[in-house]
Order: structure tokens, then sequence, then C-alpha cells
């Protein structure tokens, strides 16, 4: 039967008490135990006392991506690394990537929340739940898997790829729920339509997609081709990974966050003042639980809004609508974020290679492509086709180990990448999402 | 004993070699012998002029990508087995051809092949040695 936490029907006030015993208890802990912290927050002029009220959140400074940088790896942990059992990474801004830690109760945590995200899309002990995220440093594959026995349903811990093979595990295993991005749900799909396995010979009945930005056209796609529904689900590495927000069976406009556990606010992109639920802005996360990598006012990078209105399904958690974009130039391939600056260092490491590039993103059938334009100059260029091949080989193979995303590299004429204002365009993104 | 060669960065999309030709042309700058690299990708169009700065500083002017490199011009008799016989030297001597083109002259008794090879140094003493003729850049271009 379905599950619904007791805490996840609360009346506010309930709800939003236990939020800020808890917030005072992180303020105070990481004052003690983080000094880049205790730092930020003298120089905000804020002591942990000072949190009287949820409304006092905005008093903390933000913590970004760039403090998560100045720290690596380890340096934002607020336990010693004998309590650290796990850690997964994802990519940073630069060469370095974006590490964080868990002690066995953020793991068991974790666990909790996903598995009631699980239970928002009806999934129940009686499940069989293919889980095609990747398994890895990627928080998606595990966090899920973990999840999904906590909840007491079968992982079938598939991960990517093998497509085939995945279709066949599907049919003789009788899946019945399928975890991936979305884009692989719809590759997985179409896969099944060239071996001529049809939908009505799966068991699946529910696919939670997330991971990466999707549409309401790309939603209806999924849910016509695999004969499911589809749900929205979402999270990110810095704040836990996959079961920060899900959306539940009743409705189709926004997902619930596990707010006793990841505390949302909106904020202007701009200004960074909070903005009421409703108006659209920059999605900011405090986590309440975490013990071995608390944040402090997120600041994602995601653009969101925040839906106050009761939902048909009884929970009293705010809802977040679908991310609409970033409030900076990351892009998601295939799952994986990439930030143009990664790629200019890896062409800045090239000798003799320009920074004069360009990333065109498109969307072939149901998989992102990426290719990255690189101007020749004359000091790379060479009358030797062997010599140019030899080098794009090379630049291509540096992305490959520094992002883990496989891309075209293709050699252009000088002054072929259009300059704005003396800037040029880095990215061109030509998928319709 | 050297020719000097232009290449040129050719994008794989249309009307750059002819804009490449109109530049040259625009200069009063003579084509002599020419060929064309192409991948899926791009190309490089290698080619022998009359005035190689001049024609390097117009295209480079006109927003190409120009490189300079030395080839061998051998002449050999336009009849049967006239590259073999120089394909057979550069093997015994351990040569690796990187590439070659050819054009015959304008009185059509002679062919001339350009090359580039691995070694440059010991590609031109194994070809005197074996008594082949090795014209010069402004040979090349009188012929």
């Amino acid at each position: 039967m379905m599950r619904v936490e007791e805490i996840e029907t609360l009346p506010r006030a309930g709800l939003e008490s236990i939020q800020l015993k808890r917030l005072q208890a992180l303020v105070h802990r990481v004052y003690d135990k983080v000094a880049p912290y205790r730092a930020k927050m003298d120089e905000a002029g804020v002591r942990p006392g000072d949190i009287r009220s949820l409304a006092d959140l905005r008093r903390l400074p933000f913590t970004t991506k760039d403090d998560l940088r100045d720290n690596y790896p380890f340096g934002l942990f607020t336990v010693p690394m004998d309590d650290v059992v796990r850690v997964h990474a994802s990519s940073g801004t630069t060469g370095k990537p974006t590490v964080v830690g868990y002690t066995a109760a953020d793991i068991s945590m974790w666990a909790d929340v996903m598995a009631r995200a699980l239970a928002m899309a009806g999934v129940t002990r009686g499940d069989m739940v293919h889980n095609a995220y990747g398994y890895g440093l990627f928080t998606g594959g595990l966090g899920a898997h973990y999840g999904i026995e906590r909840l007491g349903a079968t992982v079938i811990p598939v991960s990517g790829g093998n497509t085939k093979r995945q279709i066949t595990i599907m049919r003789d295993f009788g899946s019945t729920v399928l975890l991936a991005t979305p884009s692989y749900a719809l590759n997985l799909a179409d896969a099944m339509a060239d071996v001529g396995v049809l939908p009505e010979e799966l068991k699946l009945r529910v696919g939670i997609h997330g991971a990466e930005p999707w549409s309401e056209n790309m939603r209806e796609e999924v849910e016509r081709k695999l004969g499911i529904r589809a749900v929205d689900i979402y999270g990110l590495s810095e704040v836990i990974g996959p079961g920060v927000a899900m959306e539940c069976l009743e409705t189709d406009h926004g997902m619930h966050i596990l707010e006793d556990h990841f505390l949302p606010e909106i904020v202007d992109p701009e200004t960074f003042e909070p903005l009421p639920p409703g108006e659209p802005g920059e999605l900011v996360f405090t986590t309440l639980t975490k013990e071995a990598f608390p944040l402090i006012r997120y600041r994602t990078k995601d653009l969101s809004r925040l839906i106050a209105e009761p939902c048909p399904c009884g929970r009293t958690l705010i809802r977040m609508e679908k991310v609409t974009g970033r409030t900076d130039d990351m892009l998601i391939i295939r799952g994986v974020n990439v930030f143009p600056s990664q790629v200019e260092h890896v062409l800045m490491g090239i000798e003799g290679v320009e920074p004069h590039y360009q990333i065109e993103v498109n969307r072939e059938g149901n998989l992102d492509t990426m290719s990255v334009l690189v101007e020749v100059s004359e000091r790379i260029f060479s009358d030797e086709v062997r010599q140019l091949e030899a080098l794009t080989r090379r630049i291509q193979a540096e992305i490959k180990d520094l992002l883990g995303v496989t891309c075209a590299v293709r050699l252009v004429e000088p002054r072929t990448i259009k300059r704005s204002e003396g800037k040029a365009q880095r990215v061109i993104d030509n998928r319709r999402i | 004993m050297r020719v000097e060669q232009i290449a040129v960065f050719l994008e794989n999309k249309s009307g750059r070699l002819a804009e490449i030709t109109r530049v040259l042309a625009g200069h009063n700058i003579n084509i002599r012998a020419l060929s064309v690299a192409d991948t899926a990708d791009f190309g490089i169009l290698r080619l022998i002029v009359d005035k190689v700065d001049e024609a390097k500083r117009v295209l480079r002017a006109n927003g190409f990508t120009v490189g300079k490199t030395n080839v061998i011009a051998v002449e050999v008799p336009d009849k049967v087995g006239g590259l073999a016989t120089v394909l057979k030297t550069a093997e015994e001597a351990g040569l690796n051809v990187e590439y070659m083109y050819a054009f015959v002259n304008r009185s059509g008794e002679n062919a001339v092949l350009i090359f580039r090879f691995d070694d440059m140094d010991k590609a031109i003493d194994a070809l005197l040695q074996a008594g082949f003729t090795i014209l010069s850049g402004a040979q090349v271009c009188a012929l």
C-alpha cells in the first residue's frame, strides 16, 4: 500500500517549528566546526543565536559553487574523515570536481527521503524497480538504489548503457517502475520499437525521470511511447542527490520538496533578496539534517518558483515548479553537468590552441550531442591532414577525461565564431526542450 | 632545391575555394599547381604560386589560416612508369610520402611531381643520387 509519512501532512506551523529547531542546531554546528562558515558569518555580522525564526534565515550568508571550489575537496565537511562513509562528485566549473561527503546517518537519511519520493510516485514494496541511472561518482544511481531498498521494493541495479539488454531485463524480470533520465527513457522506447518489443509486453507502470531538463512535450512522448505515467524528480549532489523534491501522482504541476530536510527559498537572481511563493527566481537550499556536508543557503543557479497552494494528495510540503533554466551557463549533456569554462580549460592547456571556441549542443533522436568548434590558428595549422586529425583527437580525449562527455571536435576557420560586442558567444544550444 | 608551398585551412562549406582563387586573382598571383586534401570535416588546400609571400599576406588579410611549407618538385618524363621510378627510389631510401600531387608542363613532355616526405634532406640526397632532376621554385613557376 501507498505510504504517506505523517510529517508530510503536518499543518504548516508544525512543520515550520521542526524546521526552525533543525536550522538553529545546524547554524550552531557549522559555526563551531567549519572555519569558512564561521568567517562568512562573522563578516556578515550574524551569530548563531540571532536565528530566532525562519525569517532570520535571510540574515545568513549564501554558499556558492565557488565556496565549494575554494575549499576543495573536503574543506566544508563538518565531521572528521573517519566519520565519512562515502563521497560523490559532480562537475565543477573548472578542472576540479565538486565533492560531497556523507556520514552513515546521511546515507540513511538519503535513503529515507528517496524512499518517500518513490512513494509519492506510488511505488510500493511490491514493485520491481529498474534503476537505469548511472552508478558511480554521480549521485543518481546509488542514491535511487538505497531509496528503493529502504522502501522495500526490488531494485534492478542495471545502471546506464547496453540498451538492448535493458529491454530484455525489463521484459523478463517484469520491471514495473523505470528510473532513468528522460532522454534515456525515450532512447529505450525507440530501441524497443526497433527490436519489436511492444509496450504491452512490459509491466511498466510509472517512470521517474530527472537529472536533466525536460519539457511537457517530452513527458507526453515518454508516456505515449512506453505506455506509462511519467513523473519528475529533482535533486542535486550538493544538496544530497536525487530525492530533494518529487512530483506526486495527484498533480502534474510541481514537485513536493522534502522540506523537513531541505529548506527552500527563491531569491531574486540579481539582488538575491528572498521572494514570496509564486515569484520566479533562483532556487536556494539549506540542508537541515545533513551531517558531513551541510549547506547553508546554497545557491543552486536553477530557476524555479515555489507553489504554496495545497496539493490534492494531502501533503502540506511546498512544491517547486519544474526547473525552467539556469542563472549561469551550465549545460546538462546526457545527465552530465558541463560548464563552458571546463572546455576552455582543456583548450588553453593545449599548446598553440587559441581560446576561440564554441560549444554546439544538438538533440539527435533522443540523445544530446556536443560539438566543440575550435578556430584554427597558424600555430596549430599543418599542411598534413594527419597532424590536424591528431589534434582533434587529442582535444576530444582531454574533454572526455575531464568532463566525462564524448564530444565531436570541429576545426573551423578563424573568425568563424561570432563575436558579439567583443565577446564570443560560447554556447549554441539547438535543443528544443 | 626546395619549393615553397602555401597551405590554407578550408572549412567544408561552399564558396571557400572560390574565395581564395578570387583573392589571388585580384592580386595578380598565378597558381602553378594545387591540391586539396579533404576529410569529412575540413580540407587543406596546397598551392604553388609565383609570389609566395604576397599570396600568404593577402590570404591572411582575408581571414584565412595560412601556412608555408617546403616541398620537393621532381621533373620526370611524362611516360609510363615515371612516378614509379621516383617512388622506388624513395622506398629504397626508407622515406615516407606525407602527400604528393602532380602536373604536366606546357610542352607536355615532362611531368612535375610535388612531394612532401617525412625526411626532406634525406629525400633530396636520395633523389639527386638516383639522377632525378629537382626543380627550384623559380623553375616550377617558369615552366
